[in-house]
């Protein structure tokens, strides 16, 4: 073996992260089809999947972009709040990676919810480093695929209401929602999130109700109301 | 319809900031218990607020209760259920076009 490299994969990562790519990738297919109910073209579509890569800000996106008149400003306020949990993804990813210069670019981009969740979940070092990378590369690939046939699908569709576009995009953010539900504070600040930002939609213009749901967790996270135990 | 374009390219470039910023810090940023509950809950409420402009507003910017209310009933059901997420928003735009279909709005 003596100068040879080999790569050395590990099998059982490698299973899970293909695993986890394409039942990841598989919603990408509810996404593109969105984006396009939501007025998006199939490139515009695209480039959220391929560059933005974070599935609970692109679906934000598009649902605050459809809201009637483009709220292009809150669009992209939500979907930047949105993506805050990324950030304490890479935190958590820093010091298993330790990359510097480049990689790190490319590393960012792959840091998601899935990425990270295989990594952490590995007992190995060399693991947990080919997890992320697997992981990420697995539902980069599936989850811009599906979006790829997701657009093209939404595109043929039509009038999106008739096919209950409008209720899927709702529906979306109740699938991903509901497991974070289990802990009281986040039942109490989904309901009273809601409640903002239902009842000021009439008073306020498009998009700003959400971001108004969003300052009711701040204050709640400021105060740890409802907080339990754990404080 | 450049507008959108800036829109979608600002966007990403944020939502790609954060995942740099976070592996520039150090651990202890996750440590502070304030700053990793709040963005938790953020999260939630922004997801929330989506469900109830997406599900109970209407383009007008009134609240209706239409054929995504008993979508979204169906959705939480099977929610509840531990049922696919593609399962779900399908599930939940086929109950809207049934409906619709049949005459509601």
């Amino acid at each position: 073996m003596v100068g040879s490299k080999r790569l050395d994969i590990s099998k059982p990562v490698l299973l899970t992260s293909v695993g986890v790519g394409l039942a990841t990738g598989l919603y990408g297919i509810s996404f593109g089809a969105l984006s396009s109910a939501a007025g998006l073209d199939f490139w515009q579509t695209m480039v959220l999947s391929l560059l933005m890569f974070s599935g609970g800000s692109q679906f934000a996106f598009v649902a605050v972009v459809s809201a009637g008149s483009p709220a292009l400003a809150a669009a992209v306020t939500s979907a930047w709040l949105m993506g805050i949990r990324n950030g304490f993804y890479a935190v958590r990813m820093g010091p298993i990676l330790k990359l510097v210069g480049a990689k790190k670019l490319v590393a960012a981009l792959l840091t998601i919810d899935e990425s990270t969740a295989v990594s952490v979940a590995q007992e190995s070092a060399k693991e947990q480093r080919q997890g992320f990378w697997l992981t990420g590369a697995a539902v980069f690939v599936f989850w811009n695929s599906a979006t790829a046939v997701g657009a093209l699908l939404g595109q043929a569709m039509g009038d999106p209401r008739l096919w209950g576009m409008d209720a899927a995009a709702a529906a979306a953010f109740v699938g991903l929602i509901w497991p974070r539900l289990r802990e009281r504070q986040s039942l109490i600040v989904a309901l009273i999130a809601i409640g903002l930002a239902v009842f000021s939609a009439p008073f306020v213009p498009n998009g700003i109700p959400v971001l108004i749901a969003g300052l009711g967790a701040i204050v709640f996270g400021l105060f740890n109301w409802f907080g339990g135990k754990n404080d | 319809m450049t507008e959108i374009w800036i829109a979608i390219l600002a966007a990403s470039l944020l939502v790609y900031s954060w995942k740099l910023i976070g592996s520039l810090l150090p651990q202890s940023v996750l440590n502070h218990p304030v700053v990793s509950r709040t963005a938790g809950l953020l999260t939630v409420a922004l997801m929330a607020g989506l469900i109830g402009v997406q599900g109970f507003i209407s383009s007008d910017s009134q609240i209706v209760l239409d054929a995504r209310f008993p979508a979204l009933v169906v959705a939480g059901v099977l929610a509840w259920r531990r049922v696919p997420f593609i399962v779900i928003v399908i599930a939940a735009a086929a109950t809207a076009a049934l409906l619709r279909l049949l005459g509601w709005n």
